[in-house]
């Protein structure tokens, strides 16, 4: 195929709705977070030692079965998609839920998922990792790009996402991926601007684990799983504005000043009109990248750069328009505003900034710098 | 079920009594193909025939060019039609026929109204304009002030003048709204026509853009005779007509399915791989960012299209207009910058009346600036803002001091 069917000829068609089952998964979740980790209960554990809510993950991810759901079930999975691991993901955004369910049950699953085939180790660790029993996280920072070239993961790594949750940390070294135990590695807990993600600095002693995968395959594993990562932090995002706008109408329409409600107003109005076209484009976004992950399109990486470079200021700017509609209440911290604005800006930089994934983009579809030739992705 | 009766009752039922679905239309498709084969048929003899198939749009009615089928279907006509090469009505010389007039037509207008015009509209040999906006009468539509007096004999006598109306120089007919009744606050007292456009009282002047060209036109209405026959909808009720022709002017205007890199950005995108002497790297990161802001815009409108087949309509129709806008204007502008001395020239200026508008045609200083009017056109970008923040997401109105205030009495 040449690069400029690549770019403009293929109709392939991505399926952009959702379908009956991903709406029951949707509600089901919805009901499972508003009752067990619902924004208040998360402010009163976010200066805890953990902000998991107990039983929560067991409940998500092994009764529900949202763990297993890239998995295929002669995997021990459930069989389904990043489809419905997206509308999963819509969810924890909307409630910005502290599970290492987007660092265990799709960056580490996706990675081992590229490996069960060859690595029977990698097989029997991603049928546990499905089963919601053990949390597998990539001894990699957050802001690891999935365009970004391959490297080996230091004796000591820092911004590691949901560590402290993890059983197992997935290290990259020069000789291949190793699966160490978390009771082997030293996992330091870090300050972080998102108190819903936690963050550790990881240190694994070299030779330690089990070997899962030699240095080329375990490249082309850690990258799809990034990859898968990146595409689906998008219905994070998408999720996470959603709240923020409804939220904010919701305020303006019952906050009163000048004897009317503010949400009358048409400077304010006009935002918020600006921040639902926002949303609905990152809809259209989030549910392409997840669909092209979901049939393996080649054009998965296209999609999923797009998604990113999107999704990720929208989410920020809907963040950031929730505070400031919300006026002095917005600032406060017993007001859950400002969970989703440290998740949204974090977010912002993980798996690949919008500027990485933009750059991403020209390489794919031949619009380079200047000075600068047509290269390929990566 | 294997019964393919052919035959069709009033409701569009085949014989067997269910409904018209994808292979009995495939079938008729065929039918008149074989019965007008297109290489040995005139144009227009073939797309009358069509329009008598019921193949024309088939959610119509049956006996007005359609089969009462579901609206999805006629992507399966319109498949069949152009696999076999026959020719079409050119939908964008007649868009505003179709697009605003047959839905108003169809809605609010009389057995015989709609007999005499939906057939020689959607085959195109007679051009429809709208006589809606006016100087004095804009985003503020309502507050219009063409008069239209009946009179000794019940018919209309209209006096008024009108702008912006595309087409009016080639139209034969003319949807019309005009004041009826000044003494009633401004939405009340509108009544909806049709106006023949061959009458002598109808004069029309060309309208320069800043482009140069004239696309539109003024229409001055001295005296104009409409029968009673040509009202749609009550006296007074000509607001709530309107809605129906203002709902659907919106969808057509940015609701069309592009391909990637379809529209401005394919342009602008051509140009930086051919022009490599061009590229800087502030014109490089803005091109990004608008590079993918139109590939989302693509694909929300693709996601739209497919709720429209699911039959799940959503409000998402607005947000295309207000994106094709912005993104129109943003891309246009970087291709005029990123042309560097090339931009500082123009086409020409010469004033023409061209027969189809395309804003991603002619040169880069064109389309910055006929873009510029699709923020304008179609409901301005700030009133649509207030759609979206009133009609989908529910916040207030603004207080107003024109509601309850005859028409007469309003400042102007």
């Amino acid at each position: 195929m040449t690069e400029a069917t690549e770019r403009t000829g293929r109709t392939e068609q991505l399926d952009l709705l959702y379908s009956e089952t991903e709406d029951d998964l949707r509600a089901a979740v919805r009901s499972l977070l508003a009752d067990r980790a619902g924004h208040q209960d998360l402010l009163g554990r976010i200066e805890t030692d953990s902000p998991y809510v107990p039983g929560l993950w067991k409940a998500l991810a092994g009764d529900m079965g949202a763990a297993g759901l890239l998995v295929p079930e002669k995997l021990g999975g459930q069989g389904a998609s990043h489809r419905e691991a997206a509308v999963v993901l819509e969810e924890l955004g909307r409630a910005v839920t502290p599970v290492p369910y987007l660092t265990s049950a799709v960056v580490a699953t996706e990675t081992l998922l590229a490996l069960a085939g060859e690595s029977v180790p990698a097989a029997e660790l991603l049928a546990e990792l499905a089963s919601g029993r053990t949390v597998a996280v990539l001894a990699l920072p957050l802001t690891a790009s999935p365009h970004a070239k391959p490297v080996s993961t230091p004796s000591t790594v820092t911004g590691v996402a949901d560590a402290g949750a993890a059983d197992v940390l997935l290290v990259s070294r020069a000789d291949g991926l190793y699966a160490v135990p978390a009771a082997e590695a030293t996992v330091e807990p870090q300050t972080p601007l998102d108190l819903t993600r936690p963050l550790a600095q990881v240190t694994t002693e070299a030779g330690g684990g089990t070997r899962l995968a030699g240095p080329d395959e375990a490249a082309a594993a850690v990258r799809r799983g990034l990859l898968a990562g990146a595409g689906l932090l998008a219905s994070e995002q998408l999720g996470l504005a959603e709240w923020c706008l409804e939220e904010t109408v919701r305020h303006t329409r019952e906050r009163h000043q000048f004897n009317r409600p503010v949400g009358s107003f048409q400077a304010l109005k006009h935002r918020m009109a600006q921040l639902w076209l926002d949303v609905v484009g990152a809809r259209a976004a989030a549910r392409a990248a997840a669909d092209a992950l979901a049939t393996g399109s080649p054009d998965a990486p296209l999609t999923v750069a797009v998604a990113q470079a999107y999704c990720s200021k929208v989410a920020v700017r809907a963040a950031e328009e929730c505070v400031q509609l919300h006026g002095g209440i917005g600032m406060t911290w017993e007001h859950p505003a400002h969970l989703a604005l440290k998740r949204a800006k974090s977010d912002q930089l993980a798996l690949g900034s919008a500027g990485r994934h933009q750059d991403a983009v020209a390489a794919l579809v031949d619009l380079p710098a200047p000075g600068t030739e047509a290269v390929g992705a990566g | 079920m294997t019964d393919t009766a052919p035959d069709t009752d009033a409701r569009g039922l085949t014989g067997a009594g269910r409904p018209i679905d994808a292979e009995e239309l495939r079938a008729r498709t065929r039918r008149l193909l074989a019965d007008h084969p297109p290489a040995t048929t005139d144009r227009t003899d073939f797309l009358r025939a069509r329009f008598d198939a019921g193949l024309a749009w088939v959610h119509y009615p049956v006996g007005l060019g359609g089969l009462d089928a579901p609206r999805a279907l006629q992507a399966v006509v319109d498949t069949e039609l152009a696999a076999a090469d026959a020719p079409d009505n050119d939908p964008r010389r007649i868009g505003i026929g179709l697009g605003m007039a047959a839905p108003t037509l169809l809605a609010y207008g009389s057995e015989e109204v709609k007999r005499r015009f939906l057939r020689p509209l959607w085959v195109g040999e007679e051009v429809w304009c709208q006589l809606f906006s006016e100087p004095g009468a804009g985003s503020d539509l309502a507050a219009l002030g063409t008069r239209a007096v009946r009179d000794g004999g019940g018919d209309w006598v209209v006096d008024g003048q009108k702008v912006w109306t595309s087409s009016a120089h080639v139209a034969r007919w003319a949807i019309l709204i005009a004041r009826t009744d000044p003494d009633v606050p401004k939405h009340r007292g509108i009544t909806y026509f049709v106006c023949d456009m061959t009458d002598p009282g109808v004069e029309v002047r060309p309208l320069r853009q800043i482009t140069g060209e004239a696309e539109f036109n003024e229409v001055f209405l001295t005296g104009v005779r409409i029968p009673d026959a040509h009202r749609l909808g009550g006296p007074g009720d000509g607001w709530r007509v309107a809605q129906t022709t203002l709902m659907n002017e919106r969808v057509s205007i940015g609701g069309a399915r592009i391909p990637r890199e379809g529209g401005m950005i394919g342009k602008a995108a051509t140009t930086w791989r051919e022009r490599p002497e061009l590229r800087t790297h502030d014109l490089h990161r803005r091109l990004l960012d608008l590079w993918v802001d139109a590939e989302v815009a693509r694909l929300t409108g693709e996601r739209l299209r497919q709720q429209l087949v699911a039959g799940q309509p959503g409000p998402e129709g607005s947000a295309m207009k207000l994106g094709f806008a912005r993104l129109n204007q943003a891309i246009s502008g970087l291709e005029v910058e990123l042309l560097g001395e090339e931009g500082l020239l123009y086409g020409e200026w010469e004033m023409r009346r061209p027969d189809l508008v395309d804003f991603t045609g002619r040169d880069a200083g064109y389309r910055y600036l006929r873009s510029k009017g699709n923020s304008i056109e179609g409901g301005t970008t700030e009133v649509l803002l207030n759609i979206v923040a009133e009609r989908v997401l529910g916040l207030p109105s603004e207080p107003r001091n024109d509601k309850d205030v005859a028409w007469k009495d309003l400042a102007r």
